[in-house]
């Protein structure tokens, strides 16, 4: 099924020129609404005038996460806050995090977007459909809830955690469909093995997943124990949230909403535009976004863009699973988390010396992180001579940790010295997970 | 009458205690009396030593998490009753004790008390008639003249 076969399947000329006319529409909008981009504009002397075609793009300067960070926390918004009806937050890079605000047809759009992708997956509206990212900040939870609404399934509001009660709820409310991250979903499969909930006895049929990436081998298990068909899902707030791409049901490379969002493939050392079926990094260009819209956004996510007409009929442009990030970005139960954001944490507390590793492993299908840190020698004093002084330093620096990058990490305080020091470039991450 | 403790943060690692005590060992300093609090993540190693304020630089210089603490030696004879009347005598003066410990030196026995207010522990102790030994009494105890 097809949500809106008249925008997912028009005509490769078609969408040309409609992507064209609505790129020159938002540069011209943020021309007059942003200072960030008029600047960035007429540095390069260029006006919305010089933007026509959809080609035209590879003109235009591109927007980094640094960018919304400088302009923290509503500096890039184009539309006045009256306009704004929702307000999101992502992860910044250090104690900031990044601000979107939708208008009211952002939030529009972004529920068609959604809609299409639950119709490629075969959601309708006999379905119940249990949203199981977060709800909250994230975009997760709330976006893919709006779509569950549009396409009139009934939605389950799960949110994370208390899976014992969501596995009963899938087996007695007799749920067809979920969101979630594919490792919650094999956690998922885990606890209901364990509490004897079997396959046979649920309903669930469809598995949309995203927000961190997985291996085909990765689908296959879940597929097999939940006894679903599992789906990408793919976004990110700065463009939108869950919904900006989407699998069908050939499973083979994820539908770009390319009407709203339009992508390119970077070198990104040379930020040289790449043709179509060469892998680099993954850029954004809101189209018709009012909120926040961004131009040649760089994602930070490493795939391609696959050539060639998909067998479901859908002409938009298919990307393939991301292989990897082009920064040190690191995913962790569906949340990015920037090394860089620990160091600001570390670094406000004086106890702890400016050295610290991140240590991120997959225990029983759920992400674990552990932050080691090195206790100061200066700041080692009598106060801390009794391991309930040395717990509470430690659970101060994990609320700390809580707060800024919104998941929880283990503390491990190290001896002062005991972090290793490497030569050259110094390794902050370990990442034992073993996508495969 | 306080003594100089030190008290040092180790990793729950192979190797962090013989580090530690090979220092000790290198200075020829003498260890009079150790006790540990274990984690599972860290232990703390807290001793009484023959120079703590050369003990303390010694292992400073080569890196190691070591402060210095401020405890009591409450000196026990064969009476019973004694440790408990120290207790008694300090929580009637809301004084916490933090942790203590106990060891016996050239046939006498001493109970090391960590107090979490210091001041106030000490008056207490000086008034109650108990015999609280000095750093000096214990390193002329361990090295008899």
């Amino acid at each position: 099924m097809i949500w809106n076969p008249n925008k997912e399947c028009m005509s490769r000329d078609e969408r040309s020129a409609l992507q064209g006319k609505r790129l020159h529409k938002i540069v011209e909008y943020v021309y007059h609404n942003v200072p960030f981009y008029r600047h960035k504009l007429q540095e390069m002397d260029l006006t919305p005038d010089d933007i026509r075609t959809i080609d035209d793009i590879v003109k235009l300067p591109f927007t980094t996460k640094k960018d919304l960070r400088d302009n923290y926390p509503f500096g890039l918004q184009a539309a006045p806050q009256s306009e704004i009806i929702r307000i999101h937050a992502s992860s910044g890079t250090t104690g900031n995090p990044t601000i979107v605000g939708y208008t009211r047809k952002d939030i529009g759009v972004w529920s068609e977007c959604m809609a299409r992708c639950l119709t490629a997956y075969g959601v309708g509206r006999d379905d119940i459909f249990s949203v199981s990212y977060g709800y909250g900040l994230f975009t997760g939870g709330l976006g893919a809830h709006n779509g569950v609404e549009m396409v009139g399934a009934s939605v389950v509001p799960a949110s994370t955690g208390n899976t014992e009660k969501h596995a009963k709820l899938i087996r007695d409310l007799g749920i067809t469909g979920i969101a979630c991250t594919p490792s919650y979903a094999l956690y998922l499969a885990e606890t209901m093995e364990q509490i004897g909930i079997t396959k046979e006895q649920i309903k669930l049929r469809v598995g949309a997943f995203g927000a961190e990436p997985w291996t085909e081998s990765m689908r296959e298990e879940i597929q097999e124990r939940l006894g679903i068909k599992g789906f990408n899902l793919y976004g990110l707030s700065e463009i939108m949230g869950p919904s900006v791409s989407y699998e069908c049901q050939m499973q083979n490379g994820s539908h770009i909403n390319e009407d709203h969002f339009y992508p390119e493939i970077i070198n990104p050392v040379t930020l040289e535009p790449l043709p179509k079926g060469q892998p680099g990094e993954l850029v954004f260009t809101t189209l018709t976004k009012e909120g926040m819209p961004v131009l040649r956004y760089r994602t930070r996510d490493l795939c391609s863009l696959m050539p060639g007409e998909c067998g479901c009929g859908r002409t938009s442009v298919r990307m393939t699973p991301i292989t990897g990030r082009s920064d040190d970005m690191l995913i962790i139960r569906g949340i990015n988390v920037f090394p860089s954001q620990v160091e600001s944490v570390v670094l406000s507390m004086k106890e702890f010396a400016p050295r610290y590793m991140l240590i991120v492993d997959r225990i029983n299908n759920l992400d674990t992180l552990e932050v080691q840190v090195e206790l100061r020698q200066e700041y080692f004093t009598a106060t801390f001579d009794t391991p309930a002084a040395i717990d509470e330093l430690q659970k101060r620096l994990a609320s700390k940790l809580r707060s800024v990058l919104s998941i929880g990490a283990k503390v491990s305080l190290k001896a002062p010295n005991a972090i290793e020091r490497s030569q050259g470039k110094s390794v902050r991450v370990i990442d034992k997970r073993n996508l495969k | 009458m306080n003594i100089n403790q030190l008290s040092i943060f180790l990793e729950n690692r192979a190797g962090t205690l013989t580090k530690v005590l090979d220092l000790f060992k290198e200075a020829h300093l003498h260890i009079i009396a150790s006790s540990i609090a274990d984690t599972a993540q860290y232990g703390l190693l807290r001793i009484i030593c023959s120079e703590p304020h050369r003990a303390y630089k010694e292992l400073e210089r080569n890196g190691v998490a070591v402060a210095l603490s401020d405890v009591f030696a409450v000196e026990l004879d064969e009476r019973p009753g004694q440790i408990a009347e120290a207790a008694r005598l300090l929580s009637e003066a809301e004084i916490g004790i933090v942790y203590m410990y106990s060891f016996f030196l050239h046939g006498k026995g001493l109970l090391i008390i960590r107090a979490d207010k210091t001041e106030e522990a000490r008056e207490v102790l000086l008034r109650s008639g108990l015999h609280c030994v000095s750093e000096k009494e214990i390193v002329d105890l361990w090295r008899p003249a």
